[in-house]
């Protein structure tokens, strides 16, 4: 299944949540603001949200800046 | 001295905003804001890759310190919009300064979109201090738009040069008197954050110059003092400048006068 992940086309498996989607990496998920489809989802509702063919998913964090 | 400067509805004791970007590790970035005794500091949004291991930037932002969202990045005022939410969504995007940057050799603001993206987010009950040319009339649509202050540069961003601008953000200063003026970008110096103070700014933002710094958190303690020390000025009243010597002793009763 396909979705785009940071604007880069990436290949998951049916079934993947968001909660999986963070934790496939080395990133602190504490840091980790996920926008799905243009709306940011909550942390605690990323075990509930089935990624579907097609998903658009932004992956943003605060950093430092002026 | 009682000289609090009010922004959004907020009480800050201290004219100096920092910000974070550009810091050699996150605890100088830490111990510098707690030296600047700044208590409201920026921070941008971007993208990250998964296998990334950096830290949590706002772990090291110190309690009771304003988090304010810049919407660096954006390119147009939709652009700017959506990063406010995002933010806001976050948990942090109650304050936000607006940045729209087109031109990417000078970056300077897109005024006319950031007018837009003023409206839009003021509207929607966000604290909004967009970053501008300093324009007149652009300052005063910004103030109807319904912005929190006004954020003119000083010279281009991270240039260190000082106040260029210096003329027109003292017409602002002048004229515009609903709302604070914090001058943002090109401050290199304390003597440069003094000067803007002493002209009548209400704050001063800086960032590259104290990141840059061998000794960030000390020079983060010399701009506060610049800033401090400007106001203090402004507010003392200077004496006028004078083209010849006005002796500063009694000019009579010379010991030697025969």
């Amino acid at each position: 299944m396909k979705i785009t992940v940071n604007g880069k086309a990436m290949e998951i498996a049916e079934g993947m949540d968001l909660h999986r989607l963070v934790h496939s990496g080395k990133a602190d998920p504490d840091r980790v603001i996920l926008v799905l489809n243009d709306g940011v989802v909550k942390s605690d509702r990323w075990s509930l949200t089935v990624l579907s063919e097609g998903d658009r998913v932004e992956l943003v964090s605060f950093v430092g800046g002026g | 001295m009682d000289d609090k400067l009010i922004v959004g509805g907020r009480e800050f004791g201290s004219r100096f905003f920092l910000g974070t970007g550009k810091f050699g590790d996150k605890e100088a970035m830490r111990r510098a804001v707690v030296s600047s005794g700044s208590e409201l500091v920026t921070v941008a949004l971007r993208r990250i890759d998964l296998d990334e291991t950096d830290e949590n930037i706002l772990s090291f932002i110190p309690e009771g310190v304003t988090i304010m969202v810049n919407t660096s990045g954006a390119r147009n005022a939709e652009e700017a919009v959506r990063i406010a939410h995002i933010a806001r969504e976050a948990g942090y995007g109650e304050w936000i300064k607006i940045e729209v940057i087109n031109d990417s050799r000078y970056l300077l603001p897109d005024n006319q979109e950031t007018i837009k993206a003023t409206r839009i987010l003021s509207g929607e009950g966000f604290v909004v201090l967009p970053y501008m040319h300093p324009d007149l009339y652009v300052a005063k649509a910004l103030v109807e738009a319904g912005a929190a202050a006004v954020m003119p540069l000083g010279s281009l961003i991270g240039s260190n040069q000082g106040l260029k601008m210096r003329t027109l953000i003292e017409v602002l200063i002048e004229e515009i008197t609903e709302i604070p003026i914090v001058v943002d970008a090109g401050i290199g110096r304390p003597s440069h954050a003094a000067e803007a103070m002493e002209m009548g700014a209400d704050a001063v933002l800086a960032n590259t110059a104290v990141a840059d710094a061998e000794d960030p958190p000390l020079m983060a303690a010399a701009f506060a003092r610049g800033v401090e020390a400007g106001r203090m000025a402004y507010l003392a009243k200077m004496g006028r400048e004078r083209k010849g010597a006005a002796a500063s002793s009694p000019l009579t009763g010379f010991l030697y006068d025969e």
